[in-house]
């Protein structure tokens, strides 16, 4: 029997008692309980079955690897991804536990260098490059992100302004800039995917704004990458992004 | 309908399917140039488009691609490649077999969430490598809008806009999750960096800046916790800090209207990789009485292992 069906049965045998008031209230329960739909989704039961999941096919079956995980990280990568559910990359990508330490938030954006603002950012960027020493920065963008919609269409179109999203976005406006001088006169949703791809290159020039990205870049150590990952035609781009200065001299 | 390609590599991140091949373009409104010709190639995959029965893609079935054994061998030679053509050819490899073994099997699921997401979790994790989760909770393209951020903090709503609190504001208002998870877990190196703090904030430190968003909890683990050792008590303020950012959910007023109208619920979690098991509990919101000065009420708080 499911945990349903044990509930109800177990409140059937409250039926036989003489207090009307609470009779009522029983009855009402087991019809509530009756009308569930099974198949109702239980955040819970989910969490728990992933869990259980990850444990026997991965955790218990690589010990020797998952011992070394628990007394440290030594991921190669540094990864921004958008926060949108469909384009993790751990997925699209296949990162595995310790490769890869990962930053995801609205239209994967890096500001420039700000010690006053946005020191999330900048205290994921500083740990994965000063404390863990990652040697690639990758910034992966997506199609249709609703990130990048927000800052091509708002304020233009006289919408409400989302206090939060609005001012984060905000971010990416040379981006929409660029993208409107050169292809202003293309439909809103191509537009928007130029944007998409220039927002990830934005963030590349953004990220050379960091001292500790610049020693990194100079000294060779860290390379940075852009990526786009287009869920509509299962495709996905990859480049470089070559440091703007050249280690001159050393003394 | 897209035709069936081989892979190829191609020179220009603006190519496409879509958009002609474009030359080499400097982007001098952003100061440096993008060079691009020498390194830069795309990855081109082949897609194509079938008529088939949709196959739902069930949450509660054993998720496609994680029954995929754990290459120890793909890790190691990620790991030894100096070679950057090693490293893009490996993240290329990466994406076909994403592409073969979850998005071609499953595509009218696929094609489903291109035409919008509706995600029941939003999902607050530490950017930490070992606890993505999608791999220790098996969440599914679509299933979980995720923020990560150092130490998994969620930042009040009086300390103004920042990244974690524009998710929140586009999960909660547009989405319209239904769940808001945040995940912390064992040895993390942001709350050691708060615990180690000294009382004076290092301006100079992103890091420092940011993991102050938790000193309640570092406040509460102090006098709750001093007379463990330091390892103890850090681990205590990781899960002292899951329940502080829970506080800090409430102090959004869209968010402390959901929940208070059942519409939104929210919980915490620990997981720890040392022993691999994980906890979870729910905010127990009972309206004007919550949390000022109290203990969180919490229920439904299971410990798996």
């Amino acid at each position: 029997m499911g945990s349903l069906e044990e509930a109800i049965e177990g409140l059937k045998k409250f039926l036989s008692d003489k207090d009307d008031a609470a009779v009522a209230q029983i009855k009402k329960l087991i019809t509530g309980l009756q009308e569930r739909d099974p198949n109702e989704y239980d955040p819970v039961k989910r969490i728990l079955e992933g869990f259980q999941h990850f444990k026997i096919n991965k955790f218990d079956k690589h010990p020797k690897l998952y011992d070394k995980l628990a007394e440290g990280q030594w991921p190669k990568f540094l990864v921004f991804a958008c926060s949108d559910s469909r384009v993790c990359p751990s997925h699209i990508l296949d990162f595995q536990p310790g490769e890869a330490f990962m930053v995801r938030n609205i239209a994967n954006m890096v500001p420039a260098f700000d010690k006053l603002k946005y020191s999330g950012v900048g205290a994921a960027i500083e740990y994965a490059v000063s404390v863990l020493e990652v040697q690639n920065i990758l910034v992966i963008g997506h199609s249709r992100c609703g990130g990048i919609e927000r800052l091509m269409t708002h304020p233009e179109d006289n919408s409400a302004p989302f206090d939060f999203i609005d001012e984060w976005v905000k971010i990416g406006l040379p981006a929409k800039v660029k993208v409107q001088a050169e292809f202003g006169d293309l439909p809103l949703e191509d537009q928007c995917k130029h944007c998409e791809k220039q927002s990830v290159k934005l963030s590349l020039c953004n990220l050379e704004t960091y001292p500790y990205v610049q020693m990194g870049l100079a000294n060779k150590k860290l390379r940075l990458m852009g990526g786009y990952y287009d869920f509509v035609h299962g495709k996905f781009e990859l480049l470089e992004f070559e440091p703007h200065f050249h280690h001159l001299f050393s003394t | 309908m897209a035709t069936l390609l081989p892979s190829s590599f191609t020179k220009n991140f603006n190519s496409s399917i879509d958009y002609p091949i474009t030359s080499f373009q400097t982007f001098a409104i952003f100061g440096p140039k993008l060079k691009t010709e020498q390194t830069h190639f795309r990855l081109s995959t082949s897609f194509n488009v079938r008529t088939g029965s949709p196959l739902e893609l069930k949450a509660m079935k054993e998720p496609p691609g994680l029954t995929q054994k754990l290459d120890k061998n793909r890790l190691d030679r990620l790991a030894e490649s100096e070679n950057g053509c090693d490293l893009f050819e490996d993240l290329k490899h990466r994406f076909l077999r994403f592409k073969k073994h979850k998005f071609e099997e499953n595509l009218g699921h696929f094609q489903n969430l291109a035409e919008g997401q509706a995600p029941k979790f939003m999902i607050i994790a530490c950017a930490d490598s070992r606890v993505c989760p999608s791999v220790i909770l098996g969440f599914q393209p679509g299933e979980a809008f995720m923020v990560r951020n150092v130490a998994n903090l969620v930042p009040p709503f009086e300390s103004g806009p920042s990244e974690t609190n524009a998710a929140l504001e586009f999960a909660v208002n547009s989405l319209k999750v239904e769940n808001i998870l945040v995940i912390g877990h064992s040895r993390c190196g942001g709350i050691r960096a708060l615990m180690s703090m000294q009382d004076e904030v290092d301006s100079s430190s992103f890091i420092r800046s940011w993991v102050i968003v938790g000193k309640n909890a570092r406040l509460n683990t102090k006098s709750a916790a001093s007379h463990l050792g330091f390892d103890q008590q850090c681990r205590h303020c990781e899960k002292e800090s899951v329940d502080h950012s829970l506080v800090n959910l409430l102090t959004y007023p869209w968010i402390e209207q959901k929940v208070a109208k059942g519409e939104l619920s929210v919980h915490g979690g620990y997981y720890d990789f040392v022993d691999c098991t994980f906890e979870k509990w729910t905010l127990d919101y009972k309206g004007s009485n919550f949390g000022k000065n109290s203990r969180l009420p919490v229920k439904n708080r299971f410990y798996w292992c």
